[in-house]
């Protein structure tokens, strides 16, 4: 086992590099000028030529690449211009902001779409099935930073149910000490309810909203790969067999199914930690997404660098969790570097 | 705990979480909500230190309210009656004594002053910080030189509570330029003890802490998130201000923003687009400030160095063709000051900006492209910066369609805010529309940028006449000598030849429009038209 996860690291390492080098080059290529941009509104060519230079871009791409590269190779991944911090510690700060919503988002859209995809498989042609394909279609057409918006005017601003868009906490709470930089968990640790409460609550909307929207893939998956699995005839000589219907479609049919709904889930779920830039927005969350696309806007290279390579690195991960997670499921995957 | 049982919990659960409404504010926190003003605007700061590196603008804030200044403005009534900095009246602020010479200022340090750590405040670092604002490069270093602040060898420590401000030459905007926000003072002490040899300024430390002697310090600061500051109890350059914690919030959705201030949560906020403004103004659940630019306008400018701009009498027929009031209505919702149609015969005025008399003539702006040899118009390029794209946007398309009417084929050219300055350097765009706002308030210092033949990167027209800069030249001598009547003529001068010549069309000075809560008092307006929080009062 742990032969086979070194190995499928070992392989991860080229693909690595190679997205070392492009977003290094990428970010090169980028439209907008570093130096212009943060020499300040009233900059003369002087002041820019200036700026420019304390920023090391004067210097030659291959000169920059080999000062990049040893950098990292200390962990040290630059500083971000716009937040003025170094970008290691934003992305340590700010990636638990972001898994916490993807996971729970996460969580609530698989507790909803599984049951909802097996039963509207089993239930083929009846409402619930119908319900399901609605539901499906909806959560895909309907964009987030509009669920967002609307579910803000309706809970915040019609019902004052939920507490403002404010981030993780509102503005007299403070975070919980740091364990594992999950509010929800750490709040827990320390036994603080209050601050549980308070992040439970502002957390909850920016959840349903990316819950809505995941909804959709992996409901319709669910749904597909129950049908296919219940026409096949293992399904039949079971309850030729006379098994009982639930053993037949939580034990056999259920089980074989999971497959394709595991493989979706690693997609949905690596999408949605960096695509959940508009729930963040929407909602103030300080999360890694935002983070990556306030940097390309004001062309500030070591953040973009370092999100593009944090997400090749979670990718990689996931992929590996799932395949690992197949052997475990279905004996007859071999998981192979 | 059997399944039904847990379904039955997780249900209620979830009803009495739902359903507890939670306030941002509990009551147990009413107390310190009083005493709390909550900022919330779509960016925050990423250096609080405006000598750094690339300071943006909400770090300006920061400075401002966290440092002192030698010196700063007194209040007058401004517009609507909202206090309004006086361009021309000084109050001391770390300095209790202003002594301005003939080629030097002295200046006499406030007793008592202490830096936010306990030292007090010597002369000594008030060399140390205005040898480093004029020495570190970039943008502090350019606007200090804007007031003829140069080299290090100007700030003289007399003793330890008195320091001299050498002239290099006789400049008007030498005292003004020691009221902006670049030069404040320091604990040079406590900076020194954080440089390197790399960083002799001890950059990287002042980018992430507070070290002055201002109204408040920074407590904590999340960037992108929120900075929290708290009043510093021993200020002494000043009465102590009514509000003891700011919590600056950033809030990226500008809905957000609007719905935190329209249920009460949030208690100022300033950047919104102009609907939203003009939408909570009629409605008047919020109080609403709107104040113009100082010394700003939106314009149209065109490249004077290429056909087929380069001819006067195009520009005329370009400026003859635009939609103002079209702009004021549907782009501004009348949140702006008006720049055009003065009536035909208008004195001009000894003051910038004024409006010029071009209105929207098309017959007229026909008449004139036909006689400038383009009966049948041309195309070009309208460009503008997308960072700003809910004001220039609308423009555009409304310049678009009223030049369609005189045979102009316009292609708009959406540029990235990262990219938009590089382009402007560049003096290539045809037709472009910008903004510039210049912090010290006078005409000539205006034009000095943006017409003047040195051609720094706000003459983005490109324009080059000897005229304007004599007349430019004119009224700084004049103004430095003191002579009135003839600085009078050659800001008329030049104003009347810009208006004459058009490489750029005026079209509105835009406003500042903060929106608060009603109990909400203490705003003043400031040259750079950020918040200064010493001020504010919560009723």
């Amino acid at each position: 086992m742990l032969r086979t996860i070194g190995r499928r690291v070992a392989t991860a390492i080229p693909s690595l590099i190679g997205v070392i080098i492009v977003t290094f080059l990428l970010t090169r290529v980028l439209p907008g000028d570093t130096a212009s941009f943060f020499a300040g509104p009233a900059a003369t060519p002087q002041a820019i030529a200036e700026v420019r230079k304390q920023l090391g871009l004067d210097r030659s791409l291959p000169e920059q690449f080999a000062s990049y590269v040893v950098n990292l190779a200390k962990g040290d991944l630059g500083n971000s211009l716009t937040t003025g911090r170094p970008v290691v510690t934003e992305i340590a700060a700010r990636l638990p902001a972001s898994a916490e919503l993807t996971l729970l988002g996460l969580l609530l859209s698989l507790i909803i779409a599984v049951p909802l995809g097996i039963v509207a498989a089993v239930r083929q042609g009846s409402w619930i099935d119908h319900t399901c394909r609605i539901v499906a279609t909806a959560g895909v057409s309907l964009p987030v930073f509009f669920t967002g918006l609307i579910f803000v005017y309706v809970f915040y601003f019609l019902l004052g149910w939920s507490p403002a868009p404010l981030g993780r906490l509102d503005v007299f709470n403070s975070p919980p000490p740091t364990y594992t930089g999950f509010y929800l968990i750490d709040a827990l640790i320390v036994r603080d309810f209050e601050t549980f409460r308070a992040a439970l609550s502002q957390i909850a909307l920016p959840t349903i909203t990316l819950a809505v929207f995941s909804l959709a893939p992996i409901a319709r998956i669910t749904r597909a790969s129950m049908l296919a699995i219940l026409a096949a005839e293992f399904i039949r000589t079971a309850r030729a067999s006379g098994l009982k219907s639930s053993t037949i479609i939580m034990t056999y049919a259920f089980r074989n199914a999971m497959l394709p709904v595991i493989t979706t889930l690693g997609m949905v779920f690596s999408f949605l930690l960096g695509a959940n830039v508009l729930v963040e927005k929407v909602f103030a969350w300080p999360g890694i997404g935002s983070y990556a696309v306030e940097a390309l806007i004001a062309s500030d290279f070591a953040p973009v660098q370092g999100f593009v390579l944090t997400m090749a690195i979670l990718y990689v991960l996931i992929n590996l969790c799932i395949d690992l997670l197949y052997s475990a499921i279905d004996p007859r995957v071999k998981v192979e570097g | 705990m059997d399944r039904r049982d847990f379904l039955k919990s997780t249900a209620a659960t979830a009803l009495a979480t739902g359903i507890a409404a939670p306030a941002v504010w509990s009551p147990a926190k009413a107390q310190s909500r009083q005493e709390t003003l909550l900022v919330v605007s779509e960016s925050g700061p990423n250096n609080i230190d405006i000598h750094g590196v690339g300071t943006n603008v909400p770090g300006y804030e920061v400075s401002w309210n966290c440092y002192d200044r030698l010196i700063s403005h007194e209040m007058k009534t401004g517009p609507n009656g909202v206090p309004y900095y006086d361009r021309d009246k000084f109050k001391p602020e770390l300095a209790e004594d202003m002594n301005v010479g003939d080629m030097s200022a002295t200046f006499k340090l406030r007793k008592g002053a202490k830096f936010q750590d306990g030292t007090p405040v010597t002369a000594k670092d008030v060399k140390w910080s205005f040898d480093r604002a004029v020495t570190v490069g970039g943008f502090p270093t350019f606007q200090m030189k804007a007031g003829s602040l140069e080299k290090p060898e100007q700030f003289v420590v007399v003793d330890d509570q008195t320091i001299r401000v050498d002239f290099l030459r006789k400049d008007k905007l030498t005292i003004p330029d020691l009221a902006v926000i670049v030069p404040c003072v320091m604990n040079s002490e406590l900076v020194k003890k954080h440089a390197t040899a790399a960083d002799p300024w001890g950059l990287e430390y002042t980018k992430l802490n507070t070290a002055g002697s201002g109204a408040y310090k920074v407590t904590r600061w999340t960037p992108g998130t929120e900075v929290v500051l708290d009043r510093n109890e021993e200020w002494a350059c000043g009465p102590l201000p009514k509000v003891k914690r700011v919590i600056w919030r950033m809030v990226p959705s500008s809905g957000n923003r609007r719905a935190l201030l329209e249920r009460g949560d949030a208690d100022i906020s300033y950047d919104l687009p102009n609907r939203d403004f003009a939408e909570m103004k009629s409605n008047a659940k919020l109080n609403i400030v709107s104040i113009p630019y100082s010394n700003g306008i939106q314009y149209i400018g065109m490249n004077v160095n290429k056909p087929p701009f380069n001819n006067p009498v195009v520009r005329q027929a370009i400026a003859y063709a635009l939609p103002y009031q079209k702009i004021m209505d549907a782009v501004m919702f009348g949140l702006a000051k008006p720049m055009f149609g003065a009536p035909a015969g208008t004195a001009t005025k000894v003051e910038w900006p004024q409006a010029h008399q071009y209105n929207t003539d098309i017959a007229k702006a026909k008449q004139l492209l036909s006689s400038a040899g383009y009966p049948n118009g041309f195309e070009t390029t309208l460009s503008f910066d997308l960072g700003f794209a809910v004001v220039n946007e609308p423009l555009c398309i409304l310049v678009q369609e009223s030049l369609a009417q005189i045979g102009v084929r316009v292609t708009l050219n959406k540029i990235p805010g990262a990219n938009w300055r590089t382009e402007l350097n560049k003096k290539e765009m045809p037709l472009f529309t910008n903004v510039f706002s210049g912090w010290l308030d006078y005409p000539e210092y205006f034009f000095f940028w943006c017409y003047d033949g040195q051609n720094s990167v706000f003459n983005t027209m490109g324009y080059q006449s000897k005229e304007m800069d004599g007349y430019i030249a004119g009224a700084r001598t004049a103004a430095a000598a003191g002579d009135t009547p003839d600085y009078d003529k050659n800001v008329k001068s030049f104003v009347d030849l810009a208006f004459k010549d058009i490489p750029r069309v005026p079209l509105f000075q835009p406003y500042v429009n903060i929106a608060m809560q009603k109990n909400i008092e203490g705003y003043q307006y400031w040259f750079h038209r950020r918040l200064d929080y010493r001020t504010f009062v919560k009723g």
